[in-house]
């Protein structure tokens, strides 16, 4: 049995993990291990009691009522765009907008640089490591467009391969649109050379930022990335709610996408005016408690510090590694030196399915199947695969409990 | 061929898994009943003979001819594999009249009931709708046989 690294503390784990009250349940009457972090984070209790709260003494609509309590939801509300706005480096709250999470975010450009920016024979750069939420927008795109979708391939090793990257990059490339951490893999591409690069050419750049913003400290100004989405849900932060940041001159220079109240300033028959931004892109009553949850949750995460959450889940990626290597017959899909804490595999020829669900009858929570990256998995070969996940608040032990499990997998399935 | 043959059936499903009490000993021996199920041509595994269900696989092709309900079928997942072993036993031969309307409860009782969730993602649920269709079909078709 291993013991926990030298640089984590046990209390402080111990601590940590008691701030998610889902990690102390029980599934088939084993104790929950949930290694699916990559698909969803669970939550800690600074963010459930912060959406009680809101929902029990603040709730009001916003952006409308002369009221009191609906001025207490909007500052709460506008409050939580500051704080997103601050933690993501970005220059200003304009720049923040809010939507139902990273699909949203990238269907939004996708939908309005069709209004004009996007046109026939112009090329849209993605990776063939993108999640389907990063094909499929560009795709309908083209098709309105007739714009033209390339590809960038990978290694076998799962990462990006910038020759070909880079000759892809021309005078008919209209954007860049690249996952910043690779879902099914995990691998984290070289996103400051890739912007470098792209801007070199006179290209923006969007990064689907899913998978990266719970593992590292993302600062959209530092990046000078044109485009950045994001989910809450991964984030430690409610489902439903995520973010678009734009930089502010491009935003600007969007049409309006969904229609309602709140994206207006001035509505007639005879024509409407639309209001600034952010709002200009936030129709309809927003997601308020997502929103206040979400700053919650960067808080949380601030509290524990990008450092601590770097040097933990590194161990455990390395640890589960080096243990899952361990176990004969078992396969990594993705080896690329940069990953973050992210280990999919093959267990010899037994279906990820079925791994899966032997896994899930010993409390142990993983992803099986394509993770929405179908054409990846087509690029290496394999029908799907099972994916554990790692966050700060895993532990070695819950890893040592994994391999045991796939050890006693592959007896029953070999 | 006759509810009380389903019935006979089922319950000899449920007392074979009850021998064990163990959820890792079901699990095994629902994988060798896979193992044991009759192959499936190579020929119906295709398209079209697909249950789309996600992420494993499976393939039914119902044997015409017979008038009682008959299908086989396979899947790349084993344990998948299994429970369609399970479900064949019980519904191949069987009037398609009474396919059509057979609850399968008796899966509840093998504790495997979990597994045929539509949302469990393993093409089970829809393989079941699939073979009341064929069975409710068959016997549509038996009935007009009849009136001729």
């Amino acid at each position: 049995m291993a013991s926990e690294s030298g640089t984590i503390s046990a209390d402080r784990l111990s601590a940590i993990r008691a701030d998610f009250p889902t990690l102390s349940a029980t599934v088939h009457g084993e104790p929950l291990v949930y290694l699916d972090n990559a698909a969803t984070s669970q939550k800690p209790l600074a963010v459930i009691k912060r959406i009680e709260d809101y929902y029990r003494n603040e709730n009001a609509n916003v952006h409308r009522g002369v009221h009191s309590l609906s001025q207490i939801a909007t500052d709460a509300y506008e409050g939580a765009r500051e704080k997103i706005a601050e933690f993501i480096g970005a220059t200003s709250s304009r720049e923040v907008i809010f939507t139902k999470g990273t699909t949203e975010s990238v269907n939004l450009i996708a939908a309005t640089m069709g209004f004009g920016q996007i046109k026939e024979g112009d090329e849209i750069v993605v990776t063939e490591m993108e999640h389907h939420s990063n094909i499929v927008p560009w795709q309908l795109l083209c098709e309105r467009t007739g714009a033209r979708l390339r590809v960038a391939p990978i290694t076998e090793e799962g990462e990006l391969d910038y020759n070909e990257f880079q000759i892809l990059l021309n005078e008919r490339t209209r954007l860049v649109a690249v996952v910043h951490v690779s879902n099914s893999l995990g691998t984290i591409n070289p996103v400051r050379r890739i912007i470098s690069d792209a801007h070199g050419m006179g290209v923006p750049v969007l990064l689907d930022g899913a998978q990266a913003v719970p593992h590292m400290k993302v600062d959209v100004s530092a990046l000078d990335v044109d485009f950045y989405c994001l989910s809450s849900h991964k984030l430690f932060g409610p489902t439903g709610f995520g973010i678009l940041y734009g930089k502010e001159a491009l935003l600007e220079a969007l049409p309006p996408w969904q229609g309602g109240g709140d994206m207006i300033e001035e509505v007639d028959f005879s024509g409407t005016t639309f209001n600034e931004l952010p709002h200009r892109f936030e129709a309809g009553t927003p997601h308020i408690a997502g929103a206040i949850g979400f700053a919650a949750a960067l808080e949380y995460v601030e509290s524990i510090g990008y450092d601590w959450i770097h040097d933990q889940e590194n161990d455990l990626l390395h640890y589960a590694t080096s243990v899952l290597s361990g176990i004969d017959g078992l396969r990594i899909i993705g080896t690329a030196p940069k990953k973050a804490s992210v280990i999919s595999f093959l267990l010899g020829n037994a279906h990820p399915y079925d791994v899966g669900t032997v896994l899930d009858r010993m409390g142990i929570a993983v992803r099986t199947g394509h993770h929405c990256t179908q054409p990846l998995m087509k690029r290496l070969g394999v029908p799907g695969t099972v994916r554990a996940s790692f966050a700060f608040y895993n532990s070695r032990s819950e890893i040592d409990q994994l391999a045991a499990g796939l050890e006693r997998a592959a007896g029953m399935l070999g | 061929m006759s509810a009380q043959d389903l019935t006979t059936k089922a319950n000899e499903l449920v007392e074979e898994f009850a021998l064990f009490d163990d959820w890792m000993d079901r699990y095994q021996y629902l994988i060798d009943l896979g193992k044991e199920l009759e192959p499936l041509d190579e020929a119906f595994r295709t398209d079209d003979y697909r249950i789309h269900g996600c992420q494993s696989q499976v393939w039914l092709q119902p044997v015409p001819g017979t008038g009682t309900v008959s299908f086989k079928a396979d899947s790349d997942a084993q344990i998948t594999k299994g429970l369609i072993a399970i479900l064949l036993r019980v519904v191949n031969g069987q009037p398609p009249a009474l396919v059509a309307g057979t609850d399968l409860a008796f899966l509840d009782q093998i504790e495997l009931k979990e597994h045929l969730s539509p949302t469990r993602k393993n093409g089970l649920d829809s393989m079941i709708r699939q073979i009341r269709l064929y069975a409710g079909a068959l016997a549509a078709q038996s009935t007009r046989t009849d009136d001729n």
